[in-house]
């Protein structure tokens, strides 16, 4: 932005019709240079450290890049061999499928409606069990990602507390990290990711005006009336940001995913961030793994464009 | 939903029954969310902890005391504070200067700018550490701290330029008037006016900023390398690795050493925001 504005103004300048008019022509200019300026270290710092690895993600991903060895010192210019490889590969639209039953599952399905949930209910529970609720479920998310991981691995490991309930209840409870990967990792992120949407939901919920409901409720509609046509609707912009913010949080899971299961037994619980950093740093083939991310990229991109359209925000 | 079907259709009973229905539901869920985090807290203060949860035949602080140590716990956390502290400065200083224009000018790029840090911040930038790798060997930042502090200021200054540019936008304008017809600068009017009204939004971006950092274990365990620069998320990582399958209980302890310091600023947080509403101020449009 900045450097628009100085490469225009020398030839305003020449252009100028003379001493009295190029002044206050110039002021205005100058003015919008120091007016910009506080926007340079964000600038400095998006571009270097956000758009670069952007940028670097597609270039990367044209080329032999390695690990170690010589095309680490020196990667060729593959052209589209990392995508072709790609589409090859069977691990790929495995990963996809199971990026896309990962994020459904845990986030759309499982956050997003068990936070709903608790946010509904808790305007009809007592204020002390509501706030204890509250506490459980915020812990969870508070936690760092890597200690939630280790408490979700001892939770569902064979000998853990999942199975202690079972046999409790008289059943014996399979090895579940190893038997089912995908249900455990889902049942985790649920677990670690719903207050988000819980907290979400129970903003928007707070600003929803109580003559609204109270006239529903007057005119004879029932709970279930209320909540499809009224209280849904009116927090409608609520729920199309959570979704949002929380698919492409789920997307970007990995830390949870790579202490529980690292991907496996094999490749049944291999995302595509999983998927991008084994190939990058277990097999060495950093344009391979760069070629995922990249894929990555544009899958976000288009959600957050999808996104940005739908919800058109008023006040930029 | 279903507690207003099942209930009767007399008026204050059908109430009742459904504030009783909605509590047990919802005590039920208190539990599950809680079920997996009392092996942290029993197997931290148990000698013989396993993956199972029990109650220690004798509790005992003998985990915590011995992960006590500089190497163990002390360096990493201190890597862990030096990083997310770095970040959440560097953010908020970028975003207060960023939001200043944004919010008191009205400018042609304006507009797009702010969609554009709205596409930054929906973008899976930590989903593709192997590029930012790779980047780094590049410009041969590697294994250093300070890179890995921009990094992760740069991934969430997005997020911070639009809630900063929020809270800012609701600091009325005519205060800095006064200012500007004294003859104080538009810098002098953001240092002396503005930064003070907008503390208690500024240290929610701040918080907010710290604790997602210090959470981290993507980033620093791609970036850093040296164990002597590592932060407490990636050393428990590699604590894990190397004795995870004997020392239960010293994991437990750690992990909860280094829990309690964004547990506590959370806690901060929410009483002084009113909880929930800590979110709404980065949402709401």
């Amino acid at each position: 932005m900045s450097a628009e504005t100085v490469s225009r103004s020398p030839r305003e300048t020449a252009t100028g019709p003379g001493p009295s008019g190029s002044g206050p022509r110039r002021r205005p200019r100058g003015r919008t240079l120091t007016r910009v300026l506080p926007l340079a270290p964000a600038v400095v710092l998006l571009a270097i450290f956000l758009l670069g690895p952007v940028i670097w993600s597609f270039y990367g991903s044209f080329t032999d890049a390695a690990l170690t060895g010589s095309s680490a010192q020196d990667p060729q210019w593959v052209g589209l061999d990392n995508y072709l490889t790609l589409f090859k590969d069977p691990v790929f639209p495995l990963s996809l499928w199971l990026t896309f039953v990962f994020v459904v599952a845990s986030a759309i399905v499982g956050q997003n409606f068990l936070g709903l949930g608790i946010a509904l209910l808790m305007n009809r529970a007592s204020t002390v069990v509501s706030a204890v609720v509250g506490t459980a479920v915020v812990a969870a998310w508070v936690l760092p990602e890597i200690v939630a991981a280790f408490v979700a691995y001892a939770y569902f490991s064979e000998d853990g507390t999942l199975n202690q309930v079972l046999a409790a209840a008289g059943m014996t409870g399979p090895n579940w990290l190893y038997s089912f990967p995908m249900l455990s990792i889902i049942l985790a992120n649920a677990w670690r990711g719903t207050a988000f949407s819980m907290m979400v939901y129970r903003a928007a919920l707070n600003d929803v005006p109580v003559e609204v409901t109270e006239a529903a409720m007057i005119d004879g509609a029932d709970g279930i009336k209320r909540l499809t046509w009224i209280t849904i609707p009116m927090i409608k912009n609520s729920i199309a940001t959570n979704l949002m913010l929380i698919t492409l949080q789920t997307l970007s899971v990995f830390t949870l995913i790579w202490v529980m299961t690292a991907g496996g037994p094999g490749n049944e619980s291999t995302t595509l961030p999983i998927m991008a950093f084994q190939e990058a740093f277990k097999f060495g083939d950093i344009g391979y793994g760069t070629a995922i991310a990249t894929v990555m990229l544009l899958i976000g991109a288009a959600f957050s464009l999808v996104y940005i359209r739908a919800l058109r925000p008023e006040k930029v | 939903m279903t507690v207003s079907t099942l209930a009767s259709s007399v008026a204050s009973p059908r109430k009742a029954t459904a504030a009783i229905l909605a509590n047990a539901v919802l005590i039920v869920i208190a539990l599950c969310f809680l079920l997996p985090l009392a092996w942290l807290v029993l197997a931290s203060l148990d000698v013989k902890a396993t993956y199972q949860t029990q109650i220690p035949e004798q509790l005992s602080l003998a985990n915590f005391a011995a992960v006590f140590n500089p190497e163990l716990t002390f360096l990493p956390l201190w890597n862990s504070l030096l990083l997310s502290g770095g970040a959440a400065v560097v953010t908020v200083l970028a975003s207060v200067l960023a939001a200043y224009p944004l919010s008191r000018y009205t400018m042609r790029f304006n507009k797009p700018f702010m969609y554009g840090v709205l596409f930054g911040t929906c973008l899976p930038i930590t989903a593709i550490m192997v590029p930012v790798y790779s980047l780094f060997v590049r410009l041969n930042l590697l294994d250093s701290i300070p890179a890995t502090i921009f990094f992760m200021a740069a991934t969430s200054l997005p997020m911070a330029i639009w809630m900063t540019k929020n809270f800012m936008d609701s600091v009325p304008v005519s205060l800095e008037e006064a200012a500007w017809v004294d003859g104080a600068s538009a810098m002098n009017a953001l240092r002396r006016i503005v930064v003070p009204l907008m503390r208690p939004g500024l240290s929610v971006v701040f918080i907010f900023v710290f604790i997602q950092a210090w959470g981290n274990f993507f980033v620093p365990f791609v970036l850093l390398l040296s164990p002597s620069k590592q932060p407490a998320a990636v050393s428990i990582y590699s604590f894990f690795g190397q004795y995870g399958a004997i020392a239960y209980g010293q994991l437990a302890a750690f992990s909860v050493l280094y829990s309690v310091p964004v547990i506590l600023l959370y806690v901060l947080v929410s009483r002084g925001m009113g909880g929930s509403f800590t979110m709404s101020g980065a949402i709401k449009g």
